[in-house]
């Protein structure tokens, strides 16, 4: 049985430390923040300038002046803090974020991460994703396994253009979680009843462990 | 003689846009459709100039913010981080019709606060290995490596604050802040559309988030239109029917 998208970001809401700076990337990063209990002392950052981002507003609360960098319309936690797009991009590339959690197109077995273009495709933009996954101390991508059509997401080498090389230390998707270590790719937890064979014959390279 | 800091005040946005002329370098300041300077957006589309190099984040979206600029053909090149759901922008683009130039966010701030603070150029890890690299010097400091990276300066910055004065110290509301403190320092001349323009010495020293060096021109602009991007809200819990109406 995979992980739908909810139990996807449950788990990687484990990965979170008590205490530590986390930004969450657009989409199903997002969702991370709803398996957030409050007592972890978690304070999430959003690259357009504010740290302590808290749940959607009441309807009838919203302000269109104060957003994510998805731009959706959010409130502060108690203690949150507005800033300017230097200092927040300060705190990206000056290491004060612990953790970015990151979607993400393709991951190679070096920790070469690809989320920012599709070649041929519709360019979305870069974003936030270069600052964040060349200067967060950790990154945790998260995506499905496989594309749309099947194919391999984890692979021996990124065909899209690349947001930086060498970052990403651990893969969270609807199979499996897979860490990259210095030998590639190591199986780390299957999804209930996913087989490590399942998921060593849907990654696109060597898979170690399992 | 008089100095430039002197009666900044303007009464419309057309009047405090005075002087941008065809191929005129433009910082907008905003992320996405929050913080935008939105009368002086439409003060330029009024006056017209053409062939405008437009420095945003997003340069618009949903068809509305900086989309009015695309759609009214004012623009030649677009320097910005994001494109998303931004179709003018895309068929712009796709047609040929305006160059775009994609930088990494931080590395796009980082370069207006540069082009402000006198620094011409400055080494940054982001984007080192990938395209944004491409043709830029890459050198190692301490292990690791950093990619040279130049700072922008224009002829004109337009933002927008939540109250000011009129010497052009500023305040900002919430994440409309963004981009525009940086913007304003970057520019030649940089022009303020202010919520609440409030008299000389009611913002203590101590919270003015601008100060009103980096303002040349200042208008003051009571209503906004401030659409949301993407409104996103949960239910109100416990709320009884007898307490709703209004």
């Amino acid at each position: 049985m995979v992980w739908r998208r909810e139990e996807m970001a449950q788990r990687a809401a484990r990965e979170i430390e008590a205490g530590s700076i986390v930004n969450l990337g657009i989409g199903l990063p997002t969702l991370v923040a709803d398996y957030l209990p409050e007592s972890l002392g978690v304070w999430l950052h959003s690259e357009n300038g504010l740290l302590g981002i808290g749940p959607f507003p009441f309807e009838g609360d919203e302000d269109p002046q104060l957003t994510n960098a998805g731009k959706q319309t959010v409130t502060f936690v108690t203690g949150g803090s507005t800033f300017d797009s230097a200092m927040s991009f300060a705190m990206i590339r000056g290491g004060h974020v612990d953790l970015a959690i990151m979607g993400a197109m393709q991951v190679a077995q070096n920790g070469d991460l690809a989320n920012w273009a599709v070649p041929g495709g519709k360019t979305m933009g870069i974003g936030g994703a270069m600052d964040l996954s060349s200067g967060a101390r950790r990154i945790l991508a998260l995506m499905t396994h496989t594309t749309k059509e099947g194919e391999p997401k984890l692979v021996g080498e990124c065909a899209y253009p690349l947001t930086a090389r060498g970052v990403v230390r651990r893969v969270i998707t609807d199979l499996a979680v897979v860490d990259v270590t210095s030998e590639g790719f190591r199986l780390v937890e299957c999804a209930p009843d996913v087989t490590a064979a399942e998921v060593r014959a849907k990654t696109g390279a060597p898979l170690l462990g399992g | 003689m008089a100095g430039r800091h002197l009666d900044k005040v303007r009464q419309t946005a057309v009047e405090a846009l005075e002087g941008m002329r065809d191929g005129a370098s433009v910082l907008v300041g905003g992320f996405g459709l929050c913080g935008n300077p939105e009368a002086l957006i439409a003060g330029v589309v009024e006056r017209g100039p053409r062939d405008l190099w437009l420095i945003s984040n997003n340069a618009g979206n949903l068809g509305k913010g900086l989309a009015a600029w695309l759609k009214a053909g004012l623009v030649r090149k677009v320097t910005c981080s994001y494109i998303g759901n931004n179709e003018d922008l895309h068929r712009a683009m796709a047609s040929g019709a305006v160059e775009v130039d994609m930088v990494p966010q931080g590395t796009l701030v980082e370069r207006i606060r540069a082009g402000g603070a006198g620094i011409p150029a400055f080494f940054t890890p982001t984007g080192v290995g990938t395209v944004v690299a491409e043709g830029k010097e890459v050198r190692e400091f301490d292990g690791r490596q950093y990619v040279l990276e130049r700072a922008i300066r224009t002829d004109f910055a337009l933002v927008r604050g939540k109250v000011g004065d009129s010497f052009g110290n500023m305040r900002f509301w919430r994440t409309a802040r963004n981009f525009t403190p940086l913007m304003a320092t970057a520019a030649e001349t940089t022009i303020a559309e202010l919520d609440h323009m409030v008299p000389l010495g009611d913002i203590d020293p101590d919270e003015v988030h601008l100060p009103g060096v980096f303002i040349h021109r200042v208008i003051e602009v009571p209503d906004h239109e401030d659409p949301f991007e993407y409104r996103t809200v949960r239910p109100r819990p416990h709320r009884r029917a007898s307490s709703e109406g209004g």
